[in-house]
């Protein structure tokens, strides 16, 4: 499962999944369509520009993204992307260290910045007529970025005890950060965002900033403005600002270590003295959305929410209503990402009912939905919803422009974005089955046990 | 940190910089009180731009009205909602929903429960009847009861392996004796498994009345289509709930306890008592807080924790004035190798404000922040319409949003010093750190 980690105490949810679409109105009162407020152009040193307009309060977010995570960190450095993303907030040649945070809570704004496997972003949210001088400095720290050995030290054990608090305190992420592991064969997508402790207490000023000088330049960088803004205004402040730092000739490109074939299953068990809760992890190594070719990964989609979306998907039906076997089930999949990405299952037994029959059960009902095929009602009442999605989400404006800079970040392009709400609705039963059929494999699997300590393994 | 240069870019700026007092103007948040023909009162904020409209009840009491004997009763209640009502059973509720594409969410703490909605402009009597019928005909199955129990003993379990909760639960039961507050409202495994469908029946009679409703809504509705259909939902309220378990008798005093948990992180929380949120000082007091510990990167604590010495990810303190009782509280987490020194830093920065204040600078920056920041909450129909309803449970008058930031600029550096020497109580102020830390043990009080 994909994650993001941010640099503050809340991390900005990112809406994904499921009712990530943005087109087609479906309604016949819907007002001007998301598309209709959404201008998208280039910068002449290559750096992309997406303005989503809301005139309803007098409120700017900026957002730039940087087409640089964690899978694209050298090796033996991991975690260097959002050690980074932490520095970032330190010297500039122009600002003092912490400077640029201090500027925009005097201006009444909050900022932060967040990491992920395939991008980094900086935002910040202010009164929409401070949007010139946030600008400014987000130009600033693109390029003039200075790093003491001093601010290396601290922020290191800052990231440490980050990791404490998201990993090594939590039996759950220590299971799933394993889960991952087996998954990847040679993805970079194997390793934690966060980085492994023994590599993270190594990084130097110089990995950062060989990472920073790699990767940080206009044309690797997407902006995103959403909010009280004028188009015309955003693209005069962007060429003033941003479209004075020159493109970077040497920037990489992006090819990374792709997956051989997957030809074994895998299972592993993690056990820890802090479990409470035992439950069975499913993944499946799964196709992302392409650009130009995101059929598979929308039927993915719509299959996640047949499965486990709450009450009425298949897996609830089965292990929680026909039979007690689970407390709680759920799928997961997200396709927005540069390389193969997973499908995700989870089942948390019901009291009494051990892990391999938790599984068995999964795999009992994995395979009667197989043979059953879907439910055409099930499938009209989620694409109802879907339609549903493009009115409720106009109401959220920052959603959209995080939509719109995590897709870009990851390679689409502004018409895959718009095309998106379309081809949900055109998926049909057959491509959903065909497309579970191609994925829920298992020699592309890892099945993992979260055990208490005192646990016995019982397995065949 | 402390004093940034003046460095080109920023001296550039210093022109924007001086007009900071010039905030730029609310959104305009117009909000109407609307009367329904059966009494029944709400605040309106009319936007048609969009097709849907969201709306949000408050229930006043929460977990805190469960009867003597049966905790969790409340907290089981509101997770069955959306578990079958009227003729539908929970997965034909669920498919009901999905078919109108609404969405309904319960949420319950220890002073209230809320009902999140949102629904189309299209088919808003259809989405409105399935929710009332959740509000008003809940069926309570014993096999859904029998399901979400099941899920709130696995969520008591989880908490009694997770350092966060047993930190809290740890500081509740010290500071809240024999009132509601000293528990999880979840329940403890015993008390759960001891409900009977009667216990839910009753908990449900103790929350929804009309004497502790409070209603916000924003969107595509006129005052007319809302008064009908809070009648429609709401009407055969009955008049009064549960009694409220009135005040908490407040007891901490300085110290640590330590509760021991094999972990590598120490998670800390620290607490002293509060300051009501009608009282004369509570906007210096909440002025003061900004300065010393709240969210973001320029408090005191952020400094000295986190960015002069990197102990810790994220630390903050925050006022938590309670219907029942008002406390100061806040939170850190360390390696165990690193948390004793994290702790002694928060008690020196405690004291330091307590004896020297602050400065006229960390007034105005902390003002600038909080009057700016307060338009960014207004951000989304269901945002406001939270918001509306919460600052009706809490009294505030109907123009409060236009003059809440006029109250923060009038806090003095007087009024912060002497609230700051008034609040601030280093000796009383106590910790519980759950972990294996370095060098701390358990004082000998509590």
């Amino acid at each position: 499962m994909l994650q993001t980690i941010a640099r503050g105490l809340a991390p900005l949810a990112l809406a994904a999944g499921l009712f990530s679409g943005l087109a087609a109105p479906a309604f016949s009162e819907a007002p001007a369509s998301v598309t209709d407020r959404v201008t998208d152009f280039m910068l002449d040193n290559g750096m992309q520009v997406v303005v989503v307009e809301d005139h309803r309060a007098p409120v700017v977010q900026q957002m730039v993204w940087y087409r640089a995570g964690s899978a694209d960190e050298p090796k033996g450095e991991s975690g260097v992307a959002h050690f980074l993303e932490h520095l970032m907030f330190k010297a500039t040649t122009n600002m003092a260290s912490g400077e640029l945070s201090a500027t925009v809570a005097a201006n009444g704004g909050e900022d932060n910045a967040f990491t992920s496997y395939d991008y980094t972003a900086y935002y910040q949210r202010v009164a929409a007529d401070r949007l010139e001088l946030m600008m400014k400095m987000e130009a600033d720290r693109m390029v003039n970025l200075i790093l003491s050995e001093d601010d290396i030290r601290t922020e290191r054990d800052v990231i440490l005890e980050e990791r404490n608090m998201r990993t090594d305190n939590n039996p759950r992420a220590l299971f799933g950060e394993q889960m991952n592991a087996a998954q990847y064969l040679n993805s970079r997508y194997g390793l934690p965002v966060i980085g492994w402790r023994h590599e993270m207490e190594e990084l130097s000023r110089a990995d950062a900033l060989d990472f920073y000088h790699t990767y940080y330049a206009p044309n690797d960088a997407i902006l995103v403005v959403s909010g009280d803004v004028d188009p015309a205004e955003v693209r005069r402040l962007a060429e003033t600002y941003y479209g004075v730092i020159p493109a970077n000739p040497n920037l990489p490109e992006r090819i990374r270590a792709q997956e051989p074939p997957q030809t074994a299953a895998r299972r592993l068990t993690y056990k820890d003295a802090r479990v409470a809760q035992p439950y069975v992890s499913r993944s499946y190594l799964a196709p992302e959305r392409d650009p130009g070719d995101q059929k598979k990964a929308a039927a993915l989609t719509l299959l996640a929410e047949m499965l486990g979306g709450g009450n009425t998907s298949y897996l609830a039906e089965k292990l929680q209503f026909d039979t007690q076997a689970a407390v709680w089930s759920n799928a997961y999949y997200s396709g927005t990402s540069v390389d193969r990405t997973t499908f995700d299952l989870v089942v948390v037994p019901a009291d009494g009912v051990s892990l391999e029959e938790a599984e068995a059960a999964l795999d009992k009902a994995l395979a009667d939905f197989m043979e059953r095929g879907v439910d055409m009602e099930q499938l009209e009442r989620i694409k109802m919803q879907l339609r549903a999605s493009q009115i409720y989400q106009q109401d959220n404006v920052d959603g959209i422009a995080n939509r719109y800079g995590s897709a870009l970040a990851v390679g689409l392009s502004v018409k895959d974005i718009q095309d998106w709400p379309e081809i949900l609705q055109s998926v049909t039963a057959d491509e959903i089955m065909e497309a579970a059929r191609d994925v829920l494999r298992p020699e592309s699997s890892v099945t993992g046990w979260l055990m208490r300590q005192d646990e016995e393994e019982v397995m065949q | 940190m402390n004093a940034p240069k003046m460095r080109p870019l920023i001296a550039a700026l210093a022109g924007l910089v001086a007009l900071l007092t010039a905030l730029p103007a609310l959104a305009e948040v117009k909000i109407q009180e609307v009367t329904t023909p059966k009494g029944i009162k709400a605040w309106l904020v009319e936007e048609h731009s969009i097709p849907f409209a969201a709306l949000e009840l408050r229930f006043k009491g929460g977990t805190s009205l469960d009867l003597p004997g049966k905790r969790g009763a409340t907290y089981l209640m509101s997770g069955l909602l959306e578990e079958g009502a009227a003729d539908l059973d929970a997965r034909a509720f669920a498919r009901a929903q999905e078919s109108l594409a609404a969405s309904f969410s319960y949420d319950v703490g220890d002073d209230a429960l809320s009902v999140s909605a949102r629904f189309l402009s299209e088919n808003r009597d259809e989405a409105v009847e399935l929710l009332r019928t959740s509000l008003m005909e809940p069926r309570f199955d014993q096999d859904a009861i029998d399901r979400v129990r099941a899920q709130v003993i696995s969520g008591i379990m989880s908490d009694a392996k997770d350092p966060r909760d047993i930190a809290a639960n740890a500081f509740t039961q010290m500071a809240y004796g024999e009132h509601p507050y000293a528990t999880d409202g979840k329940g403890t495994v015993e008390s759960v498994n001891a409900l009977t469908r009667d216990d839910i029946l009753a908990a449900h009679k103790g929350v929804f009345a009309r004497d502790r409703l409070y209603i916000g809504a924003v969107g595509d509705i006129t005052p007319e289509e809302l008064s009908t259909l809070l009648d429609t939902l709401l009407g055969d309220l009955p008049e009064t709930g549960a009694p409220f378990p009135g005040p908490a008798d407040v007891s901490i005093d300085g110290g640590v306890t330590v509760v021991p948990f094999d972990t590598p992180q120490s998670v800390a929380l620290f607490g002293q008592r509060g300051i009501e949120r009608d009282d004369d000082n509570f906007f210096a007091a909440y002025v003061m807080n900004q300065i010393l510990g709240a969210g973001g990167f320029e408090s005191r604590l952020m400094t000295e924790v986190r960015e002069k010495r990197g102990l810790t990810y994220g630390i903050y303190s925050y006022l938590n004035p309670k219907d029942w009782a008002a406390v100061y509280m806040g939170s850190v987490a360390s390696s165990n190798d690193k948390v004793a020194e994290a702790i002694k830093l928060v008690k020196e920065e405690w004291t330091r404000l307590r004896d020297d204040g602050v400065t006229e600078k960390e007034l105005e920056d902390a003002k600038t922040y909080l009057t700016g920041a307060y338009p960014l909450r207004f951000d989304g129909n269901g945002e406001i319409a939270s918001i509306l309803a919460g600052m009706q449970l809490q009294g505030l008058p109907i123009d409060y949003i236009a003059t809440r930031n006029d109250k923060v600029e009038a806090v003095t550096l007087d009024d912060v010093n002497r609230v700051a020497k008034e609040l601030l109580d280093p000796d009383h102020l106590h910790f519980v750190v759950v972990g294996k830390p370095d060098g701390l043990e358990s004082t000998a009080s509590n």
